[in-house]
């Protein structure tokens, strides 16, 4: 199972990736949030897969409650870059009236 | 007791969502922004004397004993620097007063700057990896607004650029915990150092810690600072003189934490890696600094030359080196803030941002040619200002290790450093004055305020550095034994 689970983050950060060499701002952008989905499975992976209760005494076999509360962390983290990147890229059209990065650059004295 | 620890960070984030609630009182916020800064450089002093009797203090929260929960920690090395960011951003704050334009200043302006001052303290006092990671976040989302504060087109093309490298950065960080957390099993920064010590600095977990050498590189700007001089140069002058003086400082201190706390048993691996990359930051800050007319690059790269000089401090790792580190760290808070706070003044006197095209700006502006000469000779490292002692202890921390070629490029760069700015003073404030005294923008009185208080910062470390020296000299024990860390972290109340 970890090994499939591992994969799938590699398939991500794969996909991540060639988006944030693309050209398009918000391909750049829709990288980053998927680079960051691959970071939570890494989390998950690396703190073992297993079945368990909840980590409460007396409930069984519990699982460690930790990863999941590092990766919903990170997860509102996530929400709230991907939400100001996204403003940011808007702001930045409405402004340079283009959205390719190779376009951006623009006059280097203005 | 130990609640008061909280408070650099808790204060700050408190009023920033109370200044959201005034936002058409101007005047409101800035009395209460600058009340929060005052404050916490009170806490910070208090704390700081509390240490000295009392030793380390840490607060766990919701009193989850460590390792359990997520804790602050309190020596003197975190509240030192505590202390010094609260200085330099309620200068940066006075500028503000009188610069920044209202319509800013009504959009929220100063509740993204005590974020940043949140996310920054928090950076500093954590005990936590995880947690560090958080204050990072919580630090680079107010910094994502700051930059664009303006929303003028270079600043929006700088800002997606600075935005995407500190994603991607943040990111490694991310898989670093998650590594570190599957080999170690622990976030709690004293646990992880007692269980590497424990085990032995294997293999893997000297790779773990390159990569997290890499994502601090990133953030502080050694030698992966490729990014920086653009997005350091474009935003408004009090935003970039917090950046030039904050944002990778905490990156530094990060490195500090993690390679004298965790990392500190394959030091030929680590720390020579770290002297390589130092070595590399000063060569290319050097030649960046000589390289470019435009005042706002030049003072970016001068912030580049001082994150290779005091990491060079800790590449070599002595006593006296880390001392020096220390020391250099909180001069060069003050003085890159008081540097990027007079380029900005020039900048917006003169109205030209290239240094050729402002000339003799000292008949005008005496008190303003004046400060510049004393930036320009603290950066150098003239005594009795502040540069001088954090050089002469890293100079002789590197000839006790006999890292001489290190020794050589730290003093070269100063060599630059002060070459790129008198040829900005020559040519800027020498010379003839080409702007008539009534087509000149004025020189207001706060601009005037903030820059003086940071140059009275900056004599009163160099000549103060007698009774400084006490709470350096405990900084940088803790720094060199991690089990009085660990003791004040892991022992029993």
């Amino acid at each position: 199972m970890e090994t499939l689970v591992t994969i799938l983050a590699g398939v991500l950060v794969t996909v991540a990736t060639y988006l944030l060499l693309s050209k398009s701002l918000i391909r750049v952008i829709i990288g980053t949030a998927i680079l960051t989905h691959a970071g939570h499975l890494l989390i998950m992976t690396l703190a073992k897969l297993k079945t368990g209760t909840v980590p409460i005494v007396g409930e069984g076999n519990p699982v460690d409650p930790l990863p999941q509360a590092l990766i919903l962390t990170s997860i509102v983290i996530g929400f709230a870059v991907t939400a100001v990147s996204l403003v940011l890229a808007y702001r930045t059209y409405q402004e340079l009236g283009t959205d390719k990065l190779d376009k951006l650059r623009g006059d280097p004295d203005e | 007791m130990n609640n008061i620890i909280v408070m650099p960070m808790m204060l700050p984030v408190l009023i920033g969502i109370i200044l959201f609630f005034l936002r058409p009182y101007i005047k409101a916020q800035r009395v209460l922004s600058l009340l929060t800064l005052l404050a916490n450089i009170g806490i910070s002093v208090y704390v700081l004397q509390q240490i000295q009797q009392n030793g380390i203090m840490r607060l766990d929260f919701g009193g989850w004993e460590p390792p359990f929960g997520i804790l602050f920690v309190a020596d003197s090395f975190s509240i030192l620097l505590v202390l010094t960011a609260s200085i330099v951003a309620a200068a940066c704050l006075i500028y503000s007063f009188s610069s920044v334009e209202p319509s800013f200043e009504k959009n929220f302006y100063y509740s993204f700057v005590l974020f940043l001052i949140a996310g920054v303290n928090g950076s500093f006092l954590t005990g936590d990896i995880f947690n560090l990671y958080v204050c990072f976040e919580i630090m680079l989302l107010a910094s994502y607004v700051l930059i664009a504060f303006g929303g003028r087109k270079g600043q929006l093309r700088e800002s997606i650029k600075y935005v995407i490298i500190n994603v991607v950065s943040s990111w490694i960080f991310l898989v670093a915990i998650a590594y570190l957390y599957g080999v170690i099993g622990t976030l709690n920064m004293a646990h992880i150092s007692e269980r590497i010590a424990e085990v032995g600095q294997t293999p893997t977990l000297t790779v773990i810690s390159v990569v997290l050498l890499t994502v601090f590189g990133l953030k502080a700007g050694l030698f992966l600072y490729f990014w920086l001089p653009g997005s350091y140069s474009t935003p408004i002058t009090p935003v970039a003189a917090l950046f030039g003086a904050l944002l990778t400082k905490v990156g530094i201190y990060a490195m500090f934490r993690v390679f004298t706390l965790m990392f500190y048993h394959e030091q030929q691996i680590t720390h020579t890696l770290i002297g390589i990359m130092a070595a590399l930051t000063l060569i290319g800050g050097s030649i960046g600094a000589v390289a470019y007319k435009d005042l706002r690059l030049v003072a970016s790269y001068n912030v580049v030359i001082a994150v290779g000089f005091i990491l060079v401090g800790l590449a070599v790792a002595t006593p006296a080196a880390i001392e020096g580190s220390i020391y250099y760290l909180i001069h060069d808070i003050i003085i890159k803030a008081l540097l990027f706070l007079l380029v900005g003044i020039m900048i917006a006197v003169s109205g030209q941002t290239k240094m050729d095209d402002i000339s003799g700006l000292i008949k005008n502006h005496p008190l303003l040619g004046w400060l510049f000469f004393l930036t320009t000779l603290s950066l150098a490292g003239i005594p009795p200002l502040s540069g001088f002692i954090g050089k002469v202890l890293i100079g002789e921390g590197a000839v006790g290790a006999g890292a001489y070629v290190l020794l050589a490029l730290a003093f070269i760069s100063s060599i630059f450093v002060l070459y790129s700015l008198m040829r900005i003073f020559l040519t800027s404030f020498w010379g003839e004055t080409i702007i008539s005294q009534d087509e000149e923008v004025p020189v207001r009185k706060g601009w005037l305020v903030s820059t003086c208080i940071l140059a009275v910062g900056t004599i009163a470390l160099g000549l103060g550095a007698e009774p400084m020296a006490i709470y350096i000299q405990d900084a940088a024990e803790t720094l060199l034994n991690p089990q009085i860390y660990i003791d004040a972290v892991l022992g029993s109340n």
